[in-house]
């Protein structure tokens, strides 16, 4: 409440200087404003990410401007936003990964269909603009709770959940080809990483060996201004599905014996973490291996870490890493491993058809071992957890499964 | 047994001659009352109050006077029981010219008496039967005379005269003749008679027919008294004797304490009838017959010229050629005399058989649309008013003219089938709806293609009055007390083409006002949006909020127009700046309710959002109470505090 009152006020505070002012001062004033802005981050901010958070200013202005100058010549507000939806992502067999096509969508205020929309993104822009200004960050619940309120007059919200406020910030990335990270815009942190390599965040140096049992959070941006790595020993990355599956491998001190980078997603990885990953894979050459349930979930993870997703189909060249493998469970680890009738989960309709359409994905369907993956877990009629192996023994999947599949290079591609 | 029968003597032809003799016509239908309207005491009072009514508003108009009139019943004696009828006295006073004195007890006291019989022109009453019957009525079952009192002359005292009718002789008996001044001032005529019967309200009451009276009248002014207004609803008024128009800038029936008035809402008394010699075609051969008897022309060719209409001695002369046989052959210069009855018929039938010019129709004095949107407007309460009048036909002979008005939505019932009301020379028409021509006119339209539910074989279902009105010159009822009309194929078809015409604009609207809830809708969604928007563009660009919110605004009532259009009277949208037409039209379109409830939120909106509506004022008064009325707009810049 109090929040509002205050935004009120500095809306009539505004008007007042507007209202004395002519036409062309209003548009000094502006002009005044955004070179404040600039002197202001240069002080406390490194030059080039000054000049990044002034290109971003300037596309969001641009934004608005385009809008303005059309509604006075006459002609209808509309914004260009690229349609994220299946539709318009394209299957790129030589690089690898998920593209986003090139079609556009006109989101236009006279519209019923798109005003709301159309008025939530220039609700986020302007919050964005005052994060630039203030050089800070916000999290995506706190541009929920940033752009969130009663619109004028009535009892409709400008948001009604985050959801809806999130799906607006992708749509804002998405128009102004800019990233999260240069909206100042990050997101819930999820994932943790131990091994050999040490992280250089934000100036701090972190020694991902000496973690302790909890192990270092990936943060949400990793861009090479925020991380860089140093000391670089391990060979290889393991990236498991869980938590659950993370702790056991590092309570066994499996990154240790096998010198590597051991990675958890918390289930579908976040752009952090796969930012990470591509990173790592991209600049350092280390080969990523899976370890993820055998459930059309984790074929699903899997793929969205090869290939990049739909919606972020935008991100896919700084995100997908073709070259991850996927290292179990397999579909015949049930008969190899010799494992109890206790580990299955039977499939149920959805994860029946959901992997159906797995297969039929671009890049499964020419893989003949990727179909006979599928098509073994199907005839199967059940699931696994990667948690299953622990029926064998506590830390089976540490002392044996994982490192006889990587010494015997048994994985899928 | 034979034998004692034949010892009584038998009726022969002198004792049955000597009890054969002359029927009153008074004794008549005094036996056969139900003919007159008269058939029981429900109906007493409501066909009492008719007749005087009909005749006031006659003689009004005849006069050129604006009727004023006031109608009062007054219980004497209480009814003794639920079913038992009580005494009730009315009175109904007009302002017309009055009666010179010595045809008062002619006109009040004598049967089948009157000026309207015999011509053919356009008039409320018709036989001259109506408030004699009354009188008669009243007689009978109180024994009270009625009560006359009449100035026909402004600066003269009024005769003030008690009728009681002799039934078996026709003939009233003065009981008493004096001079009063006992009486409003100007010409005008009152009648009192006290009678058995019953008072309720509802359908077929007086109060029905006075509503329907003030429809089809608006230039007259009725006062109704009723016996038990002052018990029924505590909460209302005293009698104000300003009438004022509502918040819509509207005339309407206003109810008081003790009385319901209906105002006058249009200034113009309807055009003087001209009164027109019966057409050939609806004569039959023995009304034919004595014409010919009757006549003072002497020849053929003024004989048609003077006893009928379209008949010019070109007509005779072929009419005449064609009656013409080898023994005997006539023309023009004929003389009446000279023709017998088997003449006549042959000349009949020629005459049926040529091709007659239809009769003139100057004679019809329709309501007119204006005057039924008026009349309507004072007394529904609706959103949609359209009115059609169809040119004059003929049906036998008869010159007529229909016409057709509806309202639809606003305070109307919507899940009852529509109220049709009927008329016939703007008399009401309350009984034997099923039987009349213009409710089966109202079936065999299909209102479904204007938009409105119907079942088959029924009236329409919902928020709808319809009037029809037939004017003519003799309008054919299907009985003597005047409550149907007969269902002449040529006057059906002319009821069905006048509803089709409102129909067709009623459907228009329909279809309109839902898309125009559509566009309202939508404009107030789009309002909601661009208030924020501006705020944006504001912190990123540095446009001026304001300026760009009045530009948004502009282009969103752009895009929206249809919420404020009008609809003109083929239904297509007019723009107009200050909602309302000037041009003349047919339809009238008050605030619309529906798009008020269509728009969520409570107030903040409205103003903009609600589509304008056109309103047209009838009278010069209304007109100028509207502009008080006029809500004012709350303009955009409330927004930003001004």
């Amino acid at each position: 409440m109090a929040k509002k009152k205050t935004s009120k006020k500095k809306v009539v505070k505004k008007k007042v200087v507007k209202k004395a002012a002519t036409k062309k001062t209003s548009k000094k004033v502006s002009k005044k404003k955004t070179t404040k802005k600039s002197s202001a981050s240069t002080r406390t901010k490194s030059h080039s990410r000054a000049e990044r958070d002034a290109r971003t200013a300037e596309k969001l202005s641009g934004l608005a401007q385009n809008i303005v100058d059309s509604v006075f010549a006459g002609s209808e507000p509309e914004m260009d936003v690229p349609v994220r939806a299946a539709s318009n992502t394209n299957w790129n067999a030589k690089k690898g990964i998920l593209e986003m096509g090139d079609s556009v969508g006109n989101r236009q205020l006279f519209n019923l269909g798109q005003a709301r929309k159309f008025m939530q993104t220039l609700i986020h822009s302007k919050s964005v603009d005052e994060l630039l200004e203030a050089d800070k960050t916000l999290s995506l619940r706190g541009m929920f709770y940033k752009s969130l309120h009663d619109i004028e007059g009535t009892k409709e919200k400008t948001f009604d959940d985050q959801t809806e406020s999130d799906g607006i910030l992708e749509d804002l990335e998405v128009s102004l080809g800019s990233l999260r990270e240069e909206l100042h815009i990050f997101a819930k942190k999820r994932g943790t990483m131990v091994g050999n390599i040490t992280v250089v965040d934000n100036g701090d140096e972190i020694n991902c060996r000496k973690m302790g049992s909890g192990g270092y959070a990936i943060p949400s941006i990793c861009e090479p201004d925020v991380i860089q790595f140093k000391n670089i020993d391990a060979k290889f990355i393991l990236h498991v599905e869980k938590d659950t599956v993370w702790q056991r491998f590092n309570e066994d001190r499996f990154w240790e014996k096998h010198n590597c980078i051991l990675t958890e997603g918390s289930g579908q990885p976040t752009r952090g973490v796969r930012r990470m990953l591509h990173r790592l894979n991209k600049e350092h050459g280390l080969p990523i291996y899976c370890l993820l349930d055998c459930d059309p979930w984790g074929h699903y993870i899997y793929s969205v870490i090869k290939q990049g997703s739909i919606s972020l189909a935008f991100e896919s060249s700084r995100l997908a890493i073709p070259d991850a493998k996927f290292l179990g469970i397999r579909a015949i680890d049930y008969e190899r491993c010799d494992l109890s009738d206790d580990v299955k989960i039977s499939l149920n309709d959805r994860d029946i058809s959901r992997a159906k359409q797995i297969a039929a994905y671009p890049w499964f369907e020419k893989d003949k071992q990727w179909q006979r993956e599928i098509k073994k877990m199907l005839s199967n009629g059940f699931k696994m957890e990667v948690e299953s192996l622990i029926t064998k023994d506590i830390s089976y999947v540490t002392e044996e499964y994982v490192p006889a599949r990587l010494k015997a290079k048994d994985w899928l591609g | 047994m034979a034998k004692g029968k034949s010892s009584r003597s038998r009726a022969n032809a002198e004792t049955m001659a000597a009890k054969q003799r002359d029927i009153s016509v008074s004794e008549f239908f005094a036996k056969n009352r139900h003919l007159l309207g008269f058939d029981n005491p429900r109906k007493a009072l409501l066909t009492t109050v008719k007749e005087a009514v009909d005749n006031a508003l006659d003689a009004c108009e005849e006069a050129g006077i604006l009727p004023d009139i006031e109608v009062k019943i007054e219980e004497v004696t209480p009814p003794p029981a639920v079913s038992k009828p009580g005494r009730y006295r009315v009175t109904i006073t007009d302002n017309g010219p009055g009666i010179v004195r010595k045809q008062v007890e002619n006109i009040f006291g004598r049967l089948l008496y009157g000026s309207k019989f015999h011509r053919l022109k356009m008039s409320r009453g018709q036989q001259g039967i109506g408030i004699s019957a009354a009188g008669m009525y009243g007689l009978m079952t109180t024994g009270k005379p009625m009560v006359i009192t009449t100035r026909p002359h402004k600066n003269k005292p009024a005769h003030h005269l008690e009728l009681a009718m002799d039934t078996s002789k026709n003939k009233p008996e003065v009981t008493i003749d004096v001079e009063t001044d006992d009486f409003p001032e100007g010409t005008g005529t009152r009648v009192a008679i006290e009678m058995e019967a019953k008072f309720f309200r509802g359908k077929g009451s007086v109060e029905t027919y006075l509503e329907q009276t003030a429809i089809s009248n608006p230039h007259c002014s009725i006062t109704f008294i009723p016996p038990d207004k002052a018990n029924e609803n505590p909460d209302l008024a005293e009698a104000d004797p300003d009438i004022t128009a509502d918040d819509q800038g509207i005339v309407r029936t206003q109810e008081f304490s003790d009385r319901i008035v209906y105002p006058r809402t249009v200034d113009e008394l309807p055009p003087e009838t001209e009164e027109i010699k019966p057409h050939p075609y609806g004569v039959e051969l023995g009304t034919f017959l004595s014409k010919l008897k009757q006549t003072e022309e002497k020849q053929l060719t003024g004989f048609f010229k003077n006893e009928f209409c379209r008949v010019p001695p070109s007509v005779v002369a072929s009419v005449t050629k064609e009656a013409s046989t080898k023994s005997k052959s006539f023309s023009g210069s004929t003389w009446v005399k000279t023709i017998d009855s088997h003449d006549a018929e042959k000349i009949y039938k020629a005459l049926q058989e040529s091709k007659l010019r239809a009769p003139p129709t100057d004679c019809l004095s329709p309501i007119g649309v204006k005057t039924m949107l008026a009349g309507l407007l004072k007394g529904v309460k609706a959103e949609f008013y359209t009115a059609s009048t169809r040119k004059p036909a003929v049906y036998r002979g008869n010159p007529f003219q229909i016409e057709a008005a509806i309202a639809y939505g606003g305070d109307l019932p919507g899940d009852q089938q529509a109220r049709v009301i009927r008329y016939a020379n703007r008399v009401p028409l309350l009984y034997q709806q099923s039987a009349c021509s213009a409710f089966k006119s109202v079936v065999d339209t299909s209102w479904k293609n204007y938009g409105m539910q119907q079942p088959r074989g029924g009236a329409p279902v919902g928020p709808l009055v319809v009037m029809i009105h037939m004017a003519s010159v003799w309008v054919p009822f299907t009985s003597e007390s005047k409550e149907a009309i007969a269902d002449y194929d040529e006057i059906r078809k002319e009821m069905t083409l006048a509803l089709q015409e409102c129909g067709r604009k009623l459907g228009q609207y329909i279809r309109r006002r839902q898309r125009m809830k559509r566009d309202a809708q939508k404009r107030d969604v789009f309002e909601r949006y661009i208030g924020e928007i501006a705020k944006a563009c504001n912190h990123l660009t540095g446009v001026d909020t304001k300026d760009f919110y009045d530009k948004l605004l502009e282009q969103a009532k752009a895009r929206t127009e249809i919420a404020d259009a009008q609809l003109d009277d083929e239904g297509n949208f007019v723009k107009d700046e200050h909602g309302r037409l000037a041009k003349d039209d047919d339809v009238i379109i008050l605030d619309s309710k529906a798009v008020d409830d269509a728009s969520p939120e409570g107030d903040s909106t409205i103003s903009e959002t609600k589509p304008v509506t056109k309103k047209k004022r009838v009278t010069k008064k209304a007109s100028k109470k509207k502009r008080t009325t006029k809500k004012t707009t709350k303009s955009a810049s409330g927004l930003f505090g001004g």
